[in-house]
């Protein structure tokens, strides 16, 4: 392989204010290779993709294609050098159809007023069908899977003839299945002479997908691997600057009474469906239950019932032998619930409020931080000092706003919030989600010890591994129901993978 | 020093295109003083931007009584705007102010006058109660609406002025009317006007209990906001409802909580304007301070203390009209001029920014955004 690398950054330096974001990174990407960029949140692996892509200019370096140097001072120079980039949050317009997302910016006419949509529609279909992409470019985008619509995103950048193709962090957003559907749709891509980076704080993930691996840390290349030379351990210590257990001890768990018991509940969706199809299972003290499944299956559903932000339609939920089943939030929370919700910028903080403000965000009415309507400001400021240090949240004080935090701070910070109240049961839904190997071990380390204080805890995550490596036990659920329970020490991952997809004989006999 | 320095830091990001559109603004209507000279018998003057600015600036804050009517005049404006602002803080926009400060109004001239023999002690917190009630009135409604239904503030509070300003003529025609005089109105408040300074100096007889009113609201509504708790699960819900939610607030017991507070104090609004400046109240009253205070409020960044200063220099602008017409021979009207351009450009923040070279502030709604942002979407209560 002594090709002219199809791109070559060199000394890319990048300084924002009281931060190196990038120190001299060198990279290269041969032709037809799929390169992992791996590296926690902030280590520059972003900072250092928009400059290639021409959103931000280096203050120092050069960037060469096929051995030439070239200027990027925008994303056309960039689009127009063969340069394609997925976002991890997809950029599609989800009232217009794929191909009009395709088309767009990049218009082909017939004559001057309308677009070409006849030879869009052809040009889509082929590109489509040489990558076996299974897509209808009339499709609207709003109806599409997500692992649809990230493929109409590559498609977008394949349609500008992109050589060079840029995923941030693909498959946050992807059930296991989709994940392995994108690997092989860009392991097809390089076979056909694509070069790939391939952005991932996800370690299996890239030993499985990568040709190179290069991790960066604090703006600074660590090194390089090949797959077959390395392991997790070795690229989770590159990344984090220290040995890390991935796997958090869970020890031995030590179940007590029953705390949290829910029987035969159901709910709607939104859209009025039946989302939960009577669930029932009990949680004693002491025992984490993590619930598996494919995203949709009723897990938000179960969340909300059980915390009070939606009503059951059927069914009972009973919590240290009192019933609260449509109780309010506050009432459920009075009576010892702690939540941990999926998406913490949106329900977890207030992301304009200064940090002490988050931080009381679900106990702001009570002592010691209020006495009736009167805020006692110094109370609420010496517990955020006190939770910044326990919990280890990396802010240069507590009035900072809750949006100048780091993912993984914010996400501290609600941990730090939900954890130190006077609590019976925790429900944590997604824990984890978008956080770096270092937050996760934290995070996973204070769950299991809740629990080892005698808390009943919830776990949802569409991560299967997480739920595998913390849960006492394990129910995966399955179109609204727990198809089935496993022992969380024994079960293994195709057995739980197996059930997710299909919700197992039982269910299979049913339909 | 540095401590100044220090404050100054802080408050430049919130501050900065306030007062950067309050310069555009006085800059474009001097260009427009300029452009009109030309069809004036006086012809082509340079210097007439400097006459306006002379002439609103002594107008407003030269002499006793010029002062005297600047507060005046910022009393209504600045009680209002706390209104207009307390409702951008929840995420409501409150177009309403107008209804609620005409009804505010109507009741303190109405029942004012029906107590104008009883001592003041009774016949000014009894008026001014009702005011505050009829504003509270105007307010819930659209507050509940929203709650229950959905329905959109701004749509409801707009048609809610119209049915005001109606049931102000009818009140007034109907129910206050007082005998003797040429034109329908309601008749003299007696002991409920508000005491003045008159007795100090004749320039001073303007100058009422109001404006004291106003000044001790300020630091009242700043500490609701921000001190209680009720003020911190307003802001929660006017900034993120789903993590209001989420805290175990409610929501829909807050929006009609913040509209039903926001038209109290536009109501109360208009009881000072009443009680202490205007005395009696026509069937139709020509004011434009429901409106001007929706100005005041974002001008002031929906922030009691910015409101105050907002406030004061509108009434600045209304008292230096007068004084600048006469020595400027420019019409009064061009105070409009200056307040519309101001609120364009704080609409239009980006032109500020550019022109004036001032970076985004890094977090936190602008209050339009935050106040518009929600139009159209389906509340989610």
């Amino acid at each position: 392989m002594d090709h002219v690398p199809a791109l070559t950054m060199r000394g890319i330096t990048k300084r924002f204010p009281g931060v190196l974001a990038n120190d001299h990174i060198d990279l290269d990407l041969r032709p037809g290779e799929i390169h992992a960029l791996l590296g926690e949140n902030g280590a520059g692996k972003s900072t250092l993709m928009n400059i290639l892509y021409g959103l931000i200019a280096p203050d120092e370096g050069e960037i060469l294609l096929d051995g030439a140097p070239v200027q990027i001072t925008g994303t056309s120079d960039a689009i127009a050098h063969g340069i394609g980039m997925v976002h991890q949050h997809f950029m599609l317009v989800p009232v217009l159809t794929v191909a009009d997302n395709v088309i767009l910016g990049a218009e082909t006419m017939s004559g001057p007023v309308f677009v070409d949509r006849h030879e869009a529609g052809e040009r889509i279909r082929s590109l489509a069908q040489q990558f076996g992409f299974d897509i209808d470019p009339n499709a609207r985008v709003e109806g599409l899977p997500v692992g649809v619509q990230q493929r109409v995103e590559i498609l977008k950048a394949l349609y500008r003839d992109a050589r060079i193709l840029v995923l941030d962090e693909p498959t946050a957003v992807l059930t296991p299945q989709e994940t392995e559907e994108i690997f092989e749709v860009l392991r097809r891509l390089a076979k056909e002479g694509h070069s790939i980076i391939f952005i991932s704080h996800k370690l299996y993930e890239v030993l499985a997908i990568a040709d190179r691996i290069t991790v960066i840390r604090r703006g600074k290349v660590v090194g390089s691997r090949r797959p077959a030379e390395t392991d997790e351990d070795e690229l989770a210590e590159m990344m984090v600057g220290r040995e890390v257990e991935l796997v958090v001890d869970r020890g031995d768990s030590k179940p007590a009474d029953v705390v949290l018991s829910v029987t035969d509940l159901w709910a709607r969706d939104d859209r009025r469906q039946d989302a939960l199809r009577g669930v029932s299972f009990d949680i004693r003290a002491g025992e984490i239950l993590g619930i598996a499944g494919v995203a949709g299956n009723g897990q938000d559903e179960l969340v909300e019932v059980l915390t009070g932000l939606r009503k059951p339609s059927r069914g009972s939920v009973t919590m240290a032998g009192r019933d609260i089943t449509g109780h309010s939030v506050r009432s459920i929370v009075e009576a010892g619930l702690a939540f941990v919700p999926g998406d913490r910028q949106r329900f977890g903080l207030v992301l304009s409020f200064p940090l002490d403000d988050n931080l009381v965000l679900t106990s702001y009415y009570r002592a010691p931080f209020a006495k009736g309507l009167v805020r006692d400001e110094e109370a609420i400021r010496e517990w955020a000092r006190e939770a910044i240090k326990t919990y280890d949240i990396r802010t240069p004080s507590e009035i900072v706003p809750g949006s100048t935090l780091s993912g993984g701070n914010q996400q501290k910070a609600v941990v730090a919030r939900e954890f130190s109240r006077d609590l019976k049961v925790l429900i944590l839904d997604q824990p984890t989600r978008g956080l770096d190997v270092g937050s996760i071990e934290f995070i996973h380390r204070r769950i299991i010890q809740k629990r080892d204080e005698g808390t009943a805890v919830l776990l949802v995550s569409a991560e299967l591994d997480e739920v595998l490596e913390v849960s006492d036990r394990i129910g995966v659920m399955y179109r609204g129901r727990i198809v089935e329970f496993l022992d969380g020490r024994t079960a293994k991952r195709e057995e739980a993978g197996l059930l997710m997809a299909t919700g197992g004989r039982a269910q299979a006999a049913q339909s | 020093m540095s401590r100044l320095r220090q404050l100054w830091d802080r408050a430049r990001p919130v501050v900065a295109v306030p007062l950067g559109a309050v310069i555009l603004g006085l800059v474009v209507a001097g260009v427009v003083a300029l452009a009109s000279s030309v069809f004036t018998p006086q012809g082509f003057d340079l210097l007439l931007p400097f006459k306006v600015y002379a002439g609103l600036f002594g107008g407003a804050f030269l002499g006793l009584d010029h002062i005297t009517n600047t507060l005046v005049n910022a009393t209504p404006l600045i009680v209002a705007g706390l209104a207009v602002g307390f409702g951008f803080k929840a995420g409501l926009f409150n177009i309403g102010a107008d209804g609620q400060f005409l009804l505010g109004a109507v009741m303190a001239a109405g029942i004012g006058a029906m107590l104008a023999t009883a001592p003041a002690i009774v016949a000014i917190p009894v008026a001014l109660g009702a005011a505050a009630i009829a504003g509270a009135l105007w307010g819930f409604i659209p507050g509940a609406l929203k709650a229950w239904t959905g329905a959109h503030e701004v749509v409801t509070t707009i048609m809610l002025n119209f049915i005001g300003r109606s049931l102000v003529a009818y009140l007034v025609l109907n129910v206050f009317q007082a005998p003797g005089f040429s034109f329908a109105r309601t008749g003299p408040l007696g002991n409920a006007e508000l005491p003045t300074l008159g007795f100090l100096s004749p320039d001073l007889d303007r100058l009422n209990l109001g404006i004291l009113i106003a000044l001790l609201l300020v630091p009242a509504i700043w500490w609701l906001l921000f001190r209680s708790t009720l003020g911190f699960e307003i802001r929660t819900v006017g900034t993120n409802p789903d993590a209001a939610r989420y805290a175990g607030m409610r929501p829909a017991v807050l929006t009609i909580l913040t509209m039903s507070l926001s038209g109290l104090l536009a109501g109360v609004a208009g009881g000072l304007d009443i009680l202490g400046a205007t005395h009696f109240i026509p069937a139709s009253y020509g004011t434009t301070v429901g409106f001007d205070s929706i100005a005041v409020a974002l001008l002031g960044r929906s922030h009691p203390v910015g409101i105050l200063l907002a406030g004061l220099l509108f009434g600045a602008l209304r008292a230096g009209a007068g004084p600048m017409q006469l020595d400027a021979h420019i019409p009064v009207e061009l105070v409009d001029v200056i307040q519309a351009v101001i609120l364009l450009f704080l609409a239009a923040d980006v032109i500020v920014r550019q022109l004036l070279r001032i970076r985004r502030a890094k977090s936190g709604l602008e209050p339009v955004e935050a106040a518009t942002g929600s139009y159209g979407k389906q509340a989610s209560l």
